[in-house]
């Protein structure tokens, strides 16, 4: 079996950021583990600017700064395995954790750690979770399902589009849509106002002269084998749809952009406790889970505004999982 | 005079500003948190700029599309324009980021350049 002091669960910016920092802390043998075809995560689909004000001083987008780590990656010999997924992982009596890996070329593996650290990100919340009426056609996609898409597989989901949702995700959506030649027709959002940065509402919808209609919501899709329309309703402070407010818009796609939930599949396997605020595992000041030796940073953590500050949390879980692996290492020799 | 309300989108701070001008000229501007707010000012009233940031087909690449920016801010004006012309674009892997993928973009001066790097299509086996 495969030995390493680290083991990184996910090469988005969270595993990046925490095997570099763990690399300067001086740990030698670490291993980051990523099921897409290559390092960066969701910033690879984030091609719009304004990364890295916080961290670099300066304006990139999402690949350029994901490049930045992924060179330092490179530069520090550190190990990642692409198209590889994680299936389990195990913590043994004598504290050793055992990661269950699969990929196409070699099959089903086991690989060793002393610390593991959780970058597995999140998930966007689906259709089903929303309990929107209607039949279930093809059209509806999820914000980010779009965005990659329309930016990694030159696919156009759609030319007239509804956005559901006004999440960064959806508005940065609204506005890419637009530049490839689609017509949004309108935003809804259930609550009195947006979830996003108000910089987005400016320079996503507002420059496009898109309508962001607050305290709406679907609340009717029509088509059977694609979608055809979607009915908008004003809701009353409980949400509950206003009769009388019903508006009809005819559509070929439906984004959702109603959320985003860090997943916790490989976490929740682990026995480690989970928070029910930020349905992320419950962690200590060091960024620890309740299984010692298992530290946890980025989204899969709580969901963050800023990738900015995904960086800085990921970095201290990876100094924290270093200093883990130097005591046990100090432990042992005595 | 006439005041102008804004939303300043330098950083995710998003300050709201208070801009009062007269005939194009910023008397003053209230609201922001830092000199680059007033400078965003300035220019949504004389001259609104955006980046622009899009993507193009790749032939013999890792990806099927290569994404790409403004090298620097472009009139807001000319966004879809711009935005139209790369639709016909296409480039040829190997890409890297910083390569000038569209000389002066509709006429205005300014490069497209590639944010990523595709790499020749190389088997992954």
């Amino acid at each position: 079996m495969q030995e390493y002091d680290i083991v990184v669960i996910g090469g988005g910016p969270a595993g990046l950021a925490a095997a570099l920092s763990a690399r300067e802390k001086g740990i030698g043998s670490i291993l980051i583990l990523e099921r897409d075809r290559e390092l960066g995560g969701i910033l690879n689909q984030c091609i719009h600017n304004g990364f890295g004000l916080h961290t670099f001083k300066e304006e990139l987008t999402g690949p350029e700064y994901a490049y930045r780590y992924i060179e330092r990656i490179h530069a520090e010999n550190i190990a990642y395995r692409l198209h590889t997924m994680v299936m389990d992982i195990e913590r043994k009596d004598d504290g050793t954790k055992i990661v269950t890996v699969m990929n196409s070329r070699d099959g089903m593996r086991h690989i060793c750690a002393r610390a593991v650290i959780l970058a597995m990100g999140c998930r966007e919340r689906p259709r089903g979770a929303l309990n929107v009426p209607g039949y279930r056609p093809a059209g509806i996609y999820t914000a980010g399902t779009a965005q990659r898409l329309v930016n990694m597989e030159g696919f156009m989901p759609g030319k007239d589009i509804v956005i559901l949702g006004s999440g960064d995700i959806g508005l940065i959506m609204a506005r890419r849509m637009t530049l490839e030649g689609a017509r949004v027709k309108a935003v809804a959002e259930i609550m009195p106002e947006s979830g996003g940065l108000k910089r987005n509402i400016v320079q996503c919808l507002e420059d496009y002269d898109i309508p962001l209609k607050l305290s709406h919501t679907v609340i009717d899709i029509k088509g059977k084998e694609h979608i055809e329309g979607v009915t908008l309703a004003k809701v009353d402070e409980d949400r509950r749809p206003i009769p009388g407010t019903e508006e009809e818009y005819s559509c070929d796609a439906l984004l959702l952009s109603v959320g985003l939930i860090p997943e916790n599949e490989l976490t929740r396997g682990l026995g480690a406790a989970m928070d029910g605020r930020t349905n992320g595992p419950k962690v200590d000041g060091r960024l620890e889970t309740t299984v010692p030796g298992v530290f946890a940073c980025g989204n899969v953590l709580h969901v963050h505004d800023l990738v900015d500050n995904v960086s800085r949390e990921a970095a201290e879980a990876g100094r924290y999982a270093a200093e883990f692996v130097e005591g046990e290492e100090r432990a042992w020799r005595q | 005079m006439e005041t102008i309300e804004m939303t300043c989108i330098i950083c995710p701070n998003g300050c709201a500003l208070n801009v009062q001008t007269e005939d194009g000229e910023i008397l003053d501007v209230m609201g922001n948190s830092c000199m680059r707010g007033y400078a965003y000012a300035q220019a949504e009233v004389q001259n609104p700029t955006r980046m622009l940031t899009s993507t193009v087909e790749v032939t013999g690449g890792e990806l099927p599309r290569v994404s790409v920016k403004t090298q620097k801010e472009i009139p807001k004006g000319k966004l879809m324009e711009c935005a139209r012309q790369l639709k016909g674009v296409t480039a040829e892997a190997p890409v890297n980021i910083g390569d000038v993928v569209v000389h002066n973009i509709a006429e205005t001066g300014i490069d497209i350049v590639a944010t990523v790097n595709v790499p020749k299509k190389t088997s992954f086996l």
